[in-house]
């Protein structure tokens, strides 16, 4: 069309002028285009004066350029953006992410970045030490999964949970550091300088289960509730456990001898960090919960309290060293019941989108991550040491689902078939904390670079290989399903009626079990907590709040039928009547005028959809080049960032242009 | 074993009681521990004073529809058996059972525990859940955290909500049909009897 006939003749002219146009038609890319043209043409700077000559007259700069003040923040946030950019573009071909998970994909964009990066010479940007990680990119994951766990399923089955976080790790770390040892011994490995101490500290690096992808895949097959919430737990809470064995068996790498004395400390060290990791949570649960009881004047700040007291749980359970991945998942455990009845329901979305927006940031940046340095880390490859590894860690998981279920069977209302237990076993894929550990091995290690190497290939494994084949795998052997679709006030009546049904069958029987001491924190809760830390402390039931949640959502659906002038329609209540005796009729008609539009808007939705998977994929590309670019800038390599910044235009122009 | 085959004598008819409801030797000793325990007079047999005696009962919020179905009018005593066969109700489902024509459903089928359940707001026994005894329920059950006001939509809306044939009472069919999705298994068992 004209606008880019007219473009095309500008592009042979000087490029200010594509400023000119670009300026007038406000593309987006506008800035980024002025600061690009603009660098190429940087005015020379003035010499300085040489001493006891006459100084010259510099002129005032019109544009200057100051990269070094702003570098980090600027390439954090364009790391973000890319990654993100990634995403967006995951979801625009659908059927993608059903079969492989978002974190091989996120791992894949990031190993080609890595690839590009690594044949400019480029380093990745130095993120991955250790403070880094633990403090900034990992409390946010975590928040997240706490605060969106499902609290009753979770307190029906925590005695399950802890059983497999922390005596299923502990089995992982031992057996498979043992079985590394005694691969170590056979000389054609070549790997015979590695000693029990640091076998047994790899093995507690490796163990640590991070089931994202498999979470994901859970959801959607919708497995049983029971399955579900034991994957989920035993993956927060064993990272508790495998911080405390990765530290206990660093301090003991560098002892000459261990003694069973120390052995007895480190036991104790463990119900330590675990105790008090859930106790600060609880503590700093209470204080926020109680601070929100004052907050109904200042509404905007109120999300920032949820933030800044789990953030300063987490600090302060690292200032101590026990486990701050307990504290702050008791924290928003105990935080969320209460505050979300006494902040607004604005904050409570915000709340609830931030949260799940900075978790979702931390995690793509951290899968991208595990991207990029794969391949810009040198690597020491052994492979019997790094096959046995895996070996090893599939073999003793499957060993210790087994043999744990077996033990913890009996004490379950429900307990796990063979089916649960291989989801179980399968669904123990590693991720993110063994990387972070990984890298934070100390340097003094000799086999440091081989430990590196071996957890980066075990993460990639079974995040590619069993986050690909475990839903397929699901279906086939039809794990038990769970129908969570409960959203009726009949359905919460009943199921609140069974629950008084069998706490009183037990008082009845004289037994106790989870109802009994359910019950008690319940008229705990409503008599001494509710009233303390909840401004408007009248005790609400569950049906009442789901009677509410059901009406709002009721009262919506009526508004949005009403077509037309709102301030017309009638009120709520005749309108329900009215819904109630309307009847067939009425819902026939609908039916036939929907399949038409239907048929109308399917037909125009696929060339829209076209069009946005070419502009998503452009956007991709030219973000991608951009960012090469900038690389190629700082290291004042000229050739280079000419090279793509005609690349880049090359690029604007054809899309503009309409070509694909 | 001989220990424990004498124990079981002191039980009378046990093991027909085992073999109906599927309850193993131990669960029969432990609840015959229990009824010896409640029954504090040695009777033999329950009353209601025995029931009402149990203090965390007292608090149930449907604490006296429970007594309800062991002793009620027309059998104001209980003995061991009819003890045991309402206590079969909750039992974790055998898997392994497999029905077969003539056998008697067993106790601690879904069907039977949701006839329990229903049992519990039918207090009339009239084969409906009606409207007013819908409200008592859940009157019971939410005590004073509602208005009367709100009370009666929640009924209301629970009554339109299953009531398919609207004839303005829950049959057992649509209590059933607006359980099904519930994994009722696992709500209505308790892992003591297993």
């Amino acid at each position: 069309n004209e606008t880019t006939m007219w473009f095309r003749k500008l592009c042979h002219r000087n490029q200010t002028l594509v400023l000119e146009w670009l300026v007038e038609t406000s593309h987006p890319t506008f800035f980024l285009s002025a600061w690009i043209i603009n660098q190429s043409e940087a005015p020379p700077e003035p010499r300085p004066a040489p001493i006891g000559t006459h100084a010259e007259k510099a002129n005032l700069p019109v544009f200057t350029m100051d990269y070094p003040r702003i570098q980090i923040p600027f390439e954090v946030t364009l790391w973000v953006l890319l990654a993100s950019f990634a995403k967006i573009g995951f979801h625009v071909y659908h059927k993608i992410t059903v079969w492989v998970p978002e974190s091989c994909l996120l791992i894949s964009i990031g190993l080609i970045v890595g690839a590009i990066m690594h044949s400019v010479n480029e380093e990745p940007p130095a993120v991955l030490t250790s403070n880094v990680f633990f403090l900034y990119m990992l409390p946010p994951i975590v928040l997240d999964s706490g605060y969106f766990m499902p609290t009753r399923p979770f307190f029906e089955n925590i005695g399950t949970v802890l059983w497999f976080a922390v005596v299923g790790t502990l089995w992982n770390s031992i057996g498979i550091g043992m079985s590394l040892f005694a691969i170590c011994q056979i000389e054609a490995f070549g790997v015979q300088d590695i000693n029990l101490q640091e076998n047994l500290l790899f093995a507690s690096i490796i163990s640590a289960v991070d089931p994202v992808a498999v979470l994901n895949v859970f959801e959607d097959v919708s497995v049983n509730e029971q399955l579900y919430i034991v994957v989920f737990g035993e993956c927060l809470f064993n990272d508790a456990v495998t911080v405390v064995l990765y530290n206990m068996f660093n301090f003991v790498a560098e002892m000459p001898v261990v003694e069973p004395v120390d052995v007895f400390l480190g036991v104790a060290r463990f119900f330590v960090v675990g105790l008090g990791g859930m106790g600060f949570g609880i503590l700093f649960g209470f204080v926020a919960a109680f601070t929100t009881r004052f907050t109904s004047k200042v509404r905007e700040i109120e999300p920032l309290f949820i933030f800044m007291y789990s953030y300063l749980a987490y600090l302060v359970a690292e200032l101590f060293a026990i486990s701050s991945i307990m504290a702050i998942v008791t924290c928003a455990l105990t935080m969320k019941y209460y505050v979300e009845e006494n902040v607004s329901q604005r904050s409570c979305t915000t709340i609830r989108h931030v949260v799940k927006m900075l978790g979702s940031i931390s995690e793509t940046l951290i899968f991208f991550f595990l991207g990029v340095v794969t391949i810009t880390t040198e690597h020491e490859w052994n492979w019997g040491y790094i096959l046995f590894t895996l070996l090893f860690a599939f073999v003793w998981r499957g060993l210790g689902v087994l043999v744990l279920t077996q033990i913890i069977n009996p004490f379950r209302t429900i307990p796990f078939n063979l089916k649960d237990q291989f989801g179980l076993a399968y669904g123990g894929l590693r991720g993110a904390i063994s990387f972070a550990l990984a890298f934070t091995l100390p340097d003094n290690i000799g086999r440091r670079q081989l430990f590196i190497t071996a957890t980066i290939a075990i993460i990639l494994f079974t995040v590619f290989l069993q986050g690909i084949s475990i839903r397929p795998l699901i279906e086939l052997i039809n794990v038990r399903r769970t129908n969570r679709n409960l959203d009726t006030i009949n359905a919460e009546i009943h199921c609140r009626l069974m629950e008084h049904t069998i706490a009183g069958i037990e008082d009845l029987c004289g037994q106790w079990s989870h109802f009994y001491w359910k019950d008690k924190f319940m008229k705990f809760n409503n008599r001494i907590l509710r009233r303390i830390l909840i401004r408007d402390s009248r005790a609400e039931s569950s049906i009442v709040a789901l009677y509410k949640k059901l009406e709002l959502q009721n009262a919506m659906e009526i508004l949005d039928t009403v077509s037309g002038d709102i301030s017309a329609a009638p009120s709520i209540v005749s309108l329900y009547e009215e819904k109630k005796n309307a009847g067939k009729p009425k819902k026939m008609f609908l039916a036939a005028d929907l399949r038409n539009m239907h048929d109308i808007l399917s037909k125009n939705m696929y060339k829209i959809r076209q069009r946005v998977r070419s502009g998503i994929i452009w956007i991709i590309f030219l973000a991608l080049l951009l960012f090469i670019y900038m690389f190629s800038l700082i290291t004042q390599s000229n050739t280079v960032s000419h090279f793509f910044m005609h690349l880049y235009f090359c690029g604007l122009c054809c899309k503009l242009s309409g070509r694909t | 074993m001989g220990s424990s085959s004498s124990r079981l004598d002191r039980v009378p008819g046990a093991k027909d009681l085992m073999e109906e409801t599927g309850f193993s030797e131990t669960n029969i000793l432990c609840l015959y521990d229990r009824f010896e325990v409640l029954d504090r007079e040695e009777r033999g047999y329950l009353r209601l004073e025995d029931f009402e005696a149990i203090q965390q009962l007292a608090v149930n919020p449907i604490g006296d529809r429970i007594i309800g179905a062991f002793v009620f009018p027309g059998r104001e005593t209980l003995d061991f058996p009819s003890f045991v066969r309402v206590l079969a109700h909750f039992r974790p489902t055998d898997t392994t059972w497999s029905r077969s024509g003539s056998q008697p459903e067993p106790a601690n089928s879904r069907t039977r525990k949701l006839r329990f359940a229903f049992s519990l707001y039918d207090q009339d026994g009239d084969g409906k859940i009606s409207r007013a005894e819908l409200t008592e329920m859940l009157q019971a059950m939410l005590g004073m955290q509602v208005t009367d006001e709100q009370l009666q939509s929640i009924v209301g809306r629970a009554i339109q909500e299953a009531d398919l044939d609207r004839d303005g009472a829950i049959s057992f069919d649509e209590f059933k049909k607006s359980v099904e999705k519930v994994d009722i298994d696992h709500k209505m068992s308790t892992r003591f009897l297993r």
